[in-house]
């Protein structure tokens, strides 16, 4: 780690996807994601790798397809409306069992919305927004570190399963700026070395034996039967993403909490600044952040609710997505309570507070 | 200890970077900090402005609903975050584009002629260096020599000048702060 530096949370991931070894970037641009896509236009040709502003989101999407089919480190960005155009690119990757990056800036919705931060494409993201039985590993940051660190963590999923991961961010973590520290840049050799594990299976030419030969990418199957056995592997492969991958952030957690509370991303933080100012008044308040939201920790939620918890309480900055996991977890042991915004308004702590504290008072 | 600041201006005025020169520097001081821009149409000729958060424990919300502090380079400024700054807490404004008071008896107000004290400076564009040098001669949250450096690594070979300028600004306006 280097020194810290302050940077946009648009930048910090930009920047932290080189180190971790993309060399392959393309985009279109989008409020509030383009910082992004203006930091690799110009820092990407230095780091000796390729940049190209795309036509449309959905060639953007199809050059990730081909990248990720030579077995390097390639990515894409955009908002939420961008995002959508990407969707059926995003299923033809699952399906196509490619490894690559895909971050969303969020943005206010439906439609073209506008361009304050939001949280409204968690169904999109977590429950696929593309076609046919896919799921994705889908990291929520909640401080620009953390966006940051979310790259090279996307990859190193990404290379693991061979699969899509999406960052899911927002307008806010986007936006503004914070201390970053970032890991040290990938070596040539490093990056070699990476893209060696994909030769087994990667178009890639000049390879020696036993890798010399013919390798196929494709998603498209038309026989039944044997469509069949590829969609149960990729459903063995959600099985073992779900058994091994959840995280999540446990935050005044403890026996006696009279609420708890889940939230992700930067909803999360603010709900933080609420939860701090209630217990030092004396209440017990519990916080879980999901920093994974698929696959979702729903024992880690389940295990939260002791005989002392009254009530869950999920935020959101939509009109109620997580909700229906949390309320899969919770399985009716408690009553599960919802405050939300939308059309890209921010929820504040002073709100949150006031809400949790009529929630308080039902109980008294 | 935690501080909440707003700075807001025209377009133009310099309010976000009173911002991120106070966040870089509080950063380099060894504090946690943020800094939240709002962004959009305001940001053409409108008020823009920022939350910054400068606390010793990391931030949760970055954003700042009542600062403890407002640097208000026009009078939408004062006249949005005005009523909303905490008892006890301070606004810096500059009364060549602030025309109305704000008039509370429990904020400390420093008024400024912001615009005029630059132009015998020599330049419009370090008003809002103006403002940062109010904040450091007022309440110590952040040191000149941090700022100084900071501002050296950015300009010393850029624009040497404007550096001199810039340092001039800052050092006036802690002169404002201190008196």
């Amino acid at each position: 780690m280097g020194e810290k530096v302050l940077m946009k949370g648009n930048e910090a991931v930009a920047e932290a996807a080189i180190r971790a070894g993309c060399r392959l970037y393309f985009a279109y641009p989008i409020t509030p994601q383009s910082e992004l896509i203006e930091y690799m236009s110009r820092m990407m040709p230095k780091a000796k790798g390729t940049f190209i502003q795309a036509e449309s989101e959905i060639a953007a999407i199809n050059m990730v397809y081909g990248a990720a089919g030579c077995g390097k480190r390639a990515m894409t960005s955009s908002s939420s409306p961008g995002i959508s155009l990407k969707q059926e690119g995003i299923s033809y990757l699952a399906g196509a069992n490619l490894p690559a990056v895909i971050v969303n800036v969020q943005r206010g919705g439906p439609g073209l919305g506008d361009i304050q931060p939001a949280q409204g494409d968690y169904f999109q993201a977590v429950k696929g927004g593309g076609h046919g039985d896919y799921k994705m590993i889908v990291i929520a940051p909640s401080t620009v570190q953390e966006f940051a660190d979310s790259a090279s963590d996307a990859f190193d999923l990404a290379d693991k399963y061979r699969h899509p991961i999406m960052i899911l961010s927002d307008g806010l973590l986007g936006q503004m700026m914070e201390p970053v520290e970032f890991q040290p840049m990938k070596t040539t050799e490093e990056i070699e070395e990476l893209n060696k594990q994909h030769f087994d299976w990667c178009i890639h030419p000049n390879q020696p034996e036993p890798n010399h030969h013919h390798h196929e990418i494709n998603s498209l199957e038309i026989d039944p039967i044997i469509l069949e056995q590829h969609v149960i592997k990729l459903g063995q492969k959600y099985d073992v993403i779900t058994e091994k991958e959840q995280k999540w952030e446990e935050y005044s957690l403890n026996n006696d909490n009279e609420i708890l509370c889940v939230a992700f991303g930067t909803a999360s933080r603010l709900v933080k600044s609420a939860v701090d100012q209630l217990n030092t008044e004396g209440f017990n308040i519990g916080l879980i952040r999901p920093i994974r939201v698929w696959p979702y920790p729903y024992d880690a939620i389940k295990k939260a609710i002791t005989d002392n918890v009254k009530k869950v309480a999920v935020f959101e900055l939509n009109l109620g997505q997580m909700i229906e996991d949390v309320r899969l977890a919770v399985n009716g042991k408690v009553p599960v309570k919802f405050m939300g915004k939308v059309g890209g308004i921010l929820f504040t702590p002073e709100e949150i507070k006031a809400q949790l504290e009529e929630w308080l008072q039902e109980e008294k | 200890m935690k501080t909440e600041i707003i700075c807001s201006g025209f377009g133009g005025q310099g309010a976000l970077t009173v911002g991120k020169f106070i966040t870089k520097a509080a950063m380099r001081e060894g504090k946690n900090v943020s800094w939240l821009p709002s962004y959009g149409p305001e940001m053409r000729g409108g008020t823009a402005n920022v939350s910054v958060v400068v606390s010793e424990k990391p931030v949760a919300s970055p954003l700042v609903s009542f600062p403890n502090i407002l640097v208000a380079l026009n009078q939408p400024s004062i006249d949005k975050f005005g009523p909303l700054i905490t008892e006890g807490g301070l606004m810096i404004a500059n009364t060549d584009l602030c025309p109305n008071k704000l008039n509370r008896d429990n904020v400390d107000e420093i008024y400024a002629p912001m615009n005029q004290i630059a132009n015998e400076i020599g330049s419009d564009r370090v008003l809002n260096m103006i403002a940062i040098g109010i904040v450091i001669g007022k309440t110590g949250l952040i040191k000149y020599e941090t700022i100084e450096k900071d501002l050296t690594a950015f300009l010393e070979k850029k624009n040497p000048k404007l550096l001199e300028l810039n340092l001039l600004a800052i050092k006036r306006g802690i002169e404002i702060g201190k008196e």
